[in-house]
């Protein structure tokens, strides 16, 4: 049996998480997401203005605090923090290391940078259609920002085989990291797509951190015991490919079948088949059993082979947005709100200003679910204490985005009564950066795994 | 037949991939599990989500988990990035689900 920590569901969680998760109890691996779609224009941006960056600094600070205990636990940390620059990544981990003079086997897992290479697939007629509207990606070429492939388990698995005590990567399936010490302890073929799909099951479940151990949790939510104190998850994985979910004792949260269902059914498609690059998982196949107190047990889970393709993410300019609030109080909140929301965008009309989209929100008043479910009943509606109106612009041309921005805070004074701007000031305009899914066959592009310090 | 809150019946949770929201809805308990199947078509999820949900809504069935997929599409006006909403990955919509109201014997 081993045991797979994850310690970051995503850039911006925890910090304090993987520590616990490393000195609380007993685990081998400890696996660290860092990776959504928009952390990697973020890192794109950050590169440009300093060719060093371009990862999650975040990981290398922790390992710099934590090496000591990695060392005396003999913990592997696997960790897709090399964002769009592995290698700079690596050496500042090896840097952090050498200053505490501790020997540490770094890997890296790269080549699913594409960028460079898009011009040629075009021409070689890859279309890199968008999987969701099939649209061919010439259309957005000139606003591409970068495009990188999700590699799945098998090079990560392959660098754990080197020796590596730390793996970083660049885009790799947020479920593959989870699979790959499953791989590289079990010997597990990349054709046992039954015990595959286990481990990406696994990994689907643990790969969100606290959000499988009680965080996010509806069931009776307010009997989770000390979310303070949230215990993160934690894989205890067979060879047989059976595991349990669990956390390390004395913590807070709670793992239920309950629980364990949320995860499972979170960010996904058709369940019979969950498509990730090592292999097709069958959701409908999955059993659970709660087998003691949080711990929830994993068997019976099939899958199917691998596709011939891995994704693509294409990350293009997409013109601008601003958002802009106010809060209008009672009485009549609700209304003034709506009244306020006519004479901005009459104001915005007279101004000859033309928005792709123009959208209005009210908080505090059906904003989030905005079904008509949820609409407050006529009784209720002028008795809300307060409104928050939110009005949202996006246009290719930034000076009418700009110039929106303006029109926000003379409402306060020149529109419907009893407001407040919120101490916010102008809204920022900001620059979208949006992404294009797209299928590329495995043939055309192939990771690349090194380790440092190298044995010859 | 009575009419029950789904909220009273079952559980959910919900997350974004581009336009597309996907609602998993959980009995919570495996008896209720065919009321919801019965109950909770992929039409009243579209007539639900009228003015939200502008493209089909799809359905999947996971008896083992008892459990209900939805996906929305052309759910999250336009989806990440571009959306101006204030919920732009559409984590609230498992709970406006969960207002629906459905018939149980």
């Amino acid at each position: 049996m081993i045991r797979i920590a994850n310690g970051q569901g995503f850039w911006g969680d925890s910090l304090q998480a993987p520590v616990e998760q490393i000195r609380r109890g007993p685990i081998d691996y400890l696996t660290l997401d860092y990776l959504a779609e928009v952390t990697m224009s973020i890192l794109q941006k950050q590169r440009t203005r300093d060719p060093q960056a371009g990862y999650a600094r975040d990981f290398v600070d922790l390992i710099a605090r934590v090496l000591p205990d990695l060392k005396d636990r003999r913990i592997s940390v696997i960790a897709n923090a090399g964002g769009i620059n592995p290698m700079g990544c690596r050496d500042a981990v090896l840097e952090a290391a050498a200053r505490q003079k501790i020997p540490v086997k770094v890997a890296t897992v790269s080549g699913d940078d594409i960028t460079d290479r898009l011009d040629q697939f075009l021409k070689r007629g890859i279309e890199l259609k968008n999987m969701d509207t099939g649209e061919p990606l010439a259309a957005i070429r000139a606003q591409v920002e970068r495009a990188n492939v999700y590699f799945g388990a098998f090079p990560v698995a392959q660098a754990l085989g080197l020796g590596a005590e730390i793996v970083i990567t660049g885009r790799v399936a947020d479920a593959a990291l989870t699979l790959a010490p499953m791989i590289h302890q079990f010997g597990w073929k990349d054709t046992d797509w039954d015990k595959l799909s286990a481990g990406i099951v696994a990994g689907h479940a643990i790969e969100c951190g606290a959000q499988v151990t009680g965080g996010n949790c509806q069931v009776d939510w307010e009997t989770i015991p000390d979310l303070a104190d949230v215990g993160y998850p934690i894989v205890e994985a067979e060879p047989d490919g059976t595991f349990s979910v669990t956390k390390h004792a004395g913590t807070g949260g709670r793992v239920t079948v309950a629980s364990v269902k949320e995860q499972l059914l979170y960010e996904i498609g058709d369940p019979a088949q969950y498509i990730t690059p090592d292999c097709v998982a069958d959701f409908t196949t999955v059993q659970l059993d709660q087998a003691g107190p949080d711990r929830v047990r994993f068997s019976g889970i099939q899958g199917r082979p691998a596709t011939n393709y891995y994704k693509v993410s294409v990350s293009y300019t997409a013109g601008y947005k601003a958002m802009g609030s106010l809060v209008y109080t009672w009485p009549d909140a609700y209304k003034k709100a709506r009244a306020a929301d006519q004479i901005l965008r009459q104001r915005l009309g007279r101004l000859g200003l033309r928005f792709d989209a123009i959208r209005t929100e009210y908080l505090g008043a059906n904003a989030c679910h905005g079904i008509p479910a949820a609409e407050p009943s006529p009784e209720v509606e002028p008795h809300l204490p307060e409104v928050v109106l939110r009005v949202g612009v996006r246009s290719e041309n930034r000076a009418a985005v700009e110039r929106f921005t303006r029109e926000i805070a003379p409402l306060v004074l020149n529109g419907p009564p009893g407001v407040s701007g919120l101490g916010l000031g102008r809204p920022q305009v900001e620059e979208i950066v949006a992404f294009w899914p797209a299928l590329i066959p495995k043939s055309e592009v192939r990771p690349e795994v090194a380790i440092w310090p190298s044995e010859s | 037949m009575a009419k029950r809150k789904l909220i009273e019946l079952a559980h959910a949770r919900s997350g974004d991939k581009g336009d597309l929201v996907n609602i998993g809805l959980i009995a919570r308990k495996p008896e209720d599990y065919p009321i919801l199947v019965r109950e909770v078509t992929a039409d009243r999820v579209k007539q639900h989500f009228a003015g939200v949900c502008q493209g089909k809504v799809e359905r999947f069935e996971l008896p083992n988990l008892g459990a209900l997929n939805f996906l929305l599409h052309q759910a999250l006006d336009g989806g990440g990035t571009m959306a101006l909403k204030a919920d732009p990955q559409g984590k609230t919509y498992s709970t406006a689900l969960l207002r629906m109201e459905i018939d149980v014997d």
